[in-house]
C-alpha cells in the first residue's frame, strides 16, 4: 500500500494512504498516510454511515493541501461509528441449528447441506435488502461448493482442475463462497451485531466452520503442496487458531 | 484498533515479521487544490469483478480494473487472507471502496472529478513486486487526468 504509493509520486501523481496499520505507516514513510483507528476490513470506519466515510475522505484529502512533506502522517481522531469489533451485543443468529445426529461418512456434507437449507430463507431476504451478493468468487453454486469442501474429508479430489481452477484454488474460492453465503444470511436482519460475533457464530457455532476446521486438519497432510498451503494460511483466522 | 497491540498474538507477530519496503528517495507531489483533484481509488482488498478471472496465488502483482460505473453488486472480493473483516465489505463496498462518497463529493465540489477507472491489488504481495504494475498503472493514471490518488488497504 504504502509502496504504491512511493511509485505513484515517483511518476508524478500525488497520493494519500489510509493506514489500517499506523506501525507499518510510520515504518513505510508513505508520502502522505491518514491512520485510522478501524478494525482491518474497514479502512472507511463502518458500512452504510456514509457521512463518517465522507469523513474520513475529507481528512485524507485535507493531507493533499500544502503541507510540510515530503512524509507526512497523521492520525484520524474518531472511532469508528457502531460495535466494534469484539464487543459483545447479544446478536443472535436468525437460525438455530439443530444439533445432527447425522453419523457416519456422509454425516458431514448432509448436516451441512441440511444448514445451508436452514439459512437459505435468511440468505434471500439479504438478496432482497441488499440487492446483491458477494457470493461468486467460484464458479461453483453454493450447495456445490459446500459438497466440494466436505469431499475433502472422504478424500481428496484428484489433481485435476475443477471448473479450470486447480483443486487449491477452487478450495479456497469454494470456502471463500461458504462465508459468504454463511456472513450475508447470518447478518440479513438490520440491528446492533459486532464482526467479532458474527466470526466467533461461524467458526464455532456452524457445521460450516467445523467442516472447514477438519477439512484444514487434513489438508495439512496433503501431498499437494498447494493444497497444504491453502490449508495452513488461507481457511482459518489467526483469531481462531489459524 | 488497530495498533498491533490490540491483535490477537499471532496475528500481531504476523504483521510484525511482514518485510517491509526502504526506499531511497522520498518523492513528493504537490497535491492540486480541491476542484482541480480529479481523484481515483487503488485498493489492495483483491477485488475484481464477477466473470473475470481472479487473482491468483503466485501469479505476481496483478492488478484488476474497477470502472467508475460499475455496478456495486458485481464487485467482489477475493483477497488470499482471513484475518480481516469481510462482513462490512458484504454490506457496504464503500467501506472498502469509497466510490459513492467520492462521486458525491465531486457533485458537491469538493473535488474536481472522479476518475473513470479505478484499481485493485492483491494485498499481502511483496513491494519489490508491485514496482513494475505500479509504474504501468501510473501511464494509466494520467492517461485518465488524474492527478491525486487515494489508497485503502483492508
Amino acid at each position: 500500500m504504502c509502496g504504491l504509493a512511493h511509485f505513484f509520486e515517483d511518476e508524478g501523481i500525488s497520493t494519500v494512504v489510509i493506514a489500517l496499520v499506523r506501525e507499518h505507516a510510520e515504518a513505510i514513510r508513505a508520502p502522505r498516510a491518514l491512520w485510522v483507528p478501524f478494525e482491518l476490513g474497514r479502512p472507511l470506519g463502518a458500512p452504510n454511515e456514509a457521512a463518517f466515510q465522507r469523513k474520513v475522505l475529507t481528512a485524507a484529502l485535507e493531507l493533499l493541501d500544502p503541507s510540510e512533506g515530503p512524509v507526512v502522517l497523521r492520525d484520524f481522531p474518531e472511532d469508528a461509528p457502531g460495535p466494534k469489533a469484539e464487543e459483545v451485543t447479544n446478536w443472535v443468529c436468525p437460525v438455530s441449528f439443530p444439533a445432527s445426529d447425522i453419523e457416519g461418512p456422509e454425516a458431514p456434507a448432509a448436516a451441512l447441506a441440511r444448514e445451508i437449507d436452514a439459512l437459505a430463507p435468511w440468505y434471500q431476504v439479504s438478496l432482497d435488502e441488499r440487492g446483491r451478493t458477494r457470493v461468486g468468487v467460484s464458479s461453483m453454486g453454493v450447495p456445490e461448493a459446500a459438497q466440494f469442501v466436505a469431499g475433502f474429508l472422504d478424500q481428496e479430489p484428484a489433481n485435476r482442475p475443477v471448473h479450470d481452477q486447480p483443486v487449491s484454488l477452487a478450495l479456497k474460492d469454494a470456502s471463500a463462497d461458504l462465508m459468504s453465503f454463511y456472513f450475508e444470511a447470518a447478518t440479513a436482519q438490520p440491528g446492533r451485531k459486532s464482526s467479532g460475533e458474527v466470526e466467533r457464530w461461524f467458526w464455532t457455532g456452524t457445521t460450516a466452520g467445523q467442516v472447514l476446521k477438519d477439512v484444514r486438519l487434513k489438508c495439512l497432510d496433503s501431498a499437494d503442496d498447494k493444497v497444504k498451503f491453502v490449508a495452513a494460511k488461507l481457511m482459518l483466522p489467526k483469531s481462531m487458531g489459524g | 484498533m488497530v495498533r498491533l497491540a490490540d491483535l490477537v498474538e499471532s496475528e500481531q507477530a504476523h504483521l510484525r515479521a511482514l518485510p517491509l519496503p526502504t526506499y531511497k528517495t522520498m518523492p513528493w507531489v504537490a497535491g492540486p487544490s480541491g476542484p482541480e483533484r480529479r481523484v481515483a481509488l487503488v485498493t489492495t482488498a483483491g477485488l475484481n469483478l464477477r466473470g473475470e478471472q481472479p487473482f491468483r496465488m503466485g501469479a505476481g502483482a496483478d492488478y484488476r480494473v474497477i470502472p467508475a460505473t460499475a455496478d456495486s453488486g458485481d464487485i467482489l472480493m477475493n483477497h488470499v487472507s482471513v484475518n480481516f473483516d469481510r462482513t462490512g465489505f458484504q454490506d457496504d463496498m464503500n467501506v472498502v471502496l469509497p466510490l459513492d462518497r467520492l462521486k458525491e463529493m465531486a457533485v458537491d465540489g469538493e473535488i474536481g472529478s472522479v476518475a473513470a477507472y479505478h484499481y485493485s491489488f492483491m494485498g499481502a504481495t511483496d513491494p519489490v513486486m508491485l514496482e513494475p504494475k505500479a509504474r504501468e498503472l501510473a501511464g494509466m493514471l494520467k492517461g485518465d487526468a488524474v492527478n491525486a490518488v487515494i489508497l485503502t488497504p483492508v
